[in-house]
């Protein structure tokens, strides 16, 4: 019988990777060309850890929908436009002051259940030094009002969810979109067990 | 090793993965979260993920011993690398990304941050990728590497490893690990080996297989991959190998 227990545990990224998973072509901090459709974001922030310092050598790995609310994949088969300049996925990693930035396009809704959707989001993911496994958090943003209904942040303890919600910042004429992902203390960023035990129904 | 405080926050399975807080593992300390993880169903954005778009990869990135650009040769016994990528249910999972790095047969990696006395290789770039093949196998030829020194606790060297990154299908599927050596002899004193459970711990160790080997030419070492986590049907009925 298989189980969870035949599962490849997780070891660390290390210091090591940039070489490898920053290569040409595989470093992608920027999602969009030209004829991307969608409304351009900047997202940026840091990584910090338990003493407030910056990770030096953290990897953030983005994914998200296009303008649309449709994913590049084949599990979405949505009648929805793909748009063909856009993956939905980026990677970088930090400076060595733990600062991360993306620039990419503000994703439409996807939906969470029948007649229910969730509001737009990325999907983050963390690596590091000293992290055994990454750590799995969304960005909302947090002028966004669809935000007050999607069915993840109401599952969020209340007192949390600021954590997963970045700020707005119009710069120059450009959208910027900030979020520190705090790994430790009492504003510790809100980070997920996929697929946990949960019903459908308490959300 | 001596006593260690572990963490009660783990990503998944706790028979399988490690936990965030391992003490041992120094730099643990101050960035494992201290909070409990928020459990969530699997939504369309968990269940899909950039594993299918991933493709640019050139027969020449799949072989470490000469893909520095030098047009020379890694010094070092040349291994192959291989195995099967699968998903929970024991599926193959065919032309997926998979991506590796390694220090070079003397224990260096070409990295500004690693500064120990070992041997730099212009050889070596200790970088590779490759797809898998229909029935989900990926394979690399490179050297062996070798273990290496850190400041982790005294006299503190890494076993020989690989490291991998693999996506699979979705994005709750996302797995970087690290694959050991059969019979090293530097487990007992590693605190990231250590910190999976014993038993999920033998699964990340490749065998040494004969067959693979290539006569007059490299040695062959077998290690599959489960990629699971989070999946729409993680846990059915099926046979490893
Ligand atoms: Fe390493």
């Amino acid at each position: 019988m298989f189980t969870s227990s035949y599962l490849s545990a997780s070891q660390t990224v290390g210091p090591f990777f940039h070489d490898a998973l920053l290569r040409e072509g595989a470093h992608t901090p920027i999602l969009i060309n030209a004829e991307t459709v969608g409304e351009r974001l900047r997202i940026e922030g840091r990584v910090l850890d338990g003493a407030g310092q910056g990770v030096e050598d953290a990897l953030v790995e983005i994914w998200q929908a296009n303008s649309a609310g449709r994913y590049n994949h084949p599990l979405d088969g949505r009648d929805l436009p793909l748009d063909p300049t856009f993956s939905g996925f980026g990677r970088t990693a930090t400076d060595p002051k733990g600062c991360f930035w993306f620039e990419t396009i503000r994703p439409g809704p996807v939906p969470f259940a029948e007649s229910v959707l969730q509001a737009p989001h990325i999907c983050v993911a963390i690596f590091g030094r000293g992290l055994l496994n990454h750590l799995y958090t969304r960005i909302y943003f947090a002028d966004d009002p669809a935000i007050e209904r999607d069915p993840i942040l109401r599952h969020v303890p209340s007192d949390r969810r600021h954590t997963l919600l970045a700020s707005r910042h119009d710069v120059a004429g450009r959208t910027v979109y900030q979020l520190d992902l705090l790994l430790q203390g009492a504003a510790e960023t809100v980070f997920f067990n996929l697929g946990g035990d949960v019903s459908p129904s308490n959300l | 090793m001596s006593s260690t405080t572990i963490g009660a926050i783990v990503r998944g399975d706790a028979a399988v993965f490690p936990p965030y807080l391992y003490e041992a593992y120094r730099s643990t300390i101050k960035r494992a979260p201290g909070l409990p993880l928020v459990d969530v169903p699997l939504t369309l954005s968990e269940l899909t993920g950039p594993g299918p778009l991933l493709s640019a990869v050139t027969p020449e990135d799949a072989d470490l011993t000469r893909n520095a650009g030098t047009g020379g040769e890694a010094i070092g016994q040349r291994i192959i690398v291989t195995g099967r990528l699968l998903d929970a249910a024991g599926q193959p999972i065919p032309h997926a990304l998979v991506e590796v790095w390694q220090a070079n047969a003397a224990g260096r990696y070409v990295h500004k941050r690693d500064q120990w006395p070992g041997p730099l290789d212009p050889n070596f770039l200790g970088i590779g990728r490759c797809k898998t093949d229909t029935d989900g196998v990926y394979r690399f030829m490179t050297v062996r590497p070798g273990a290496y020194p850190w400041k982790n606790h005294p006299n503190a060297w890494r076993p020989a490893h690989i490291h991998f990154s693999l996506f699979g299908p979705a994005w709750g599927t996302r797995l970087i690990t690290q694959m050991y050596f059969q019979d090293d002899p530097l487990f007992f004193q590693d605190p990231i080996f250590a910190s999976v459970p014993p038993e999920a711990g033998k699964r990340l160790i490749a065998h040494y297989d004969h067959d693979l080997t290539e006569a007059e030419w490299a040695l062959g070492w077998r290690w599959d991959i489960v990629l699971g986590g989070a999946t729409a049907t993680p846990f059915e009925h099926g046979e490893v190998r």
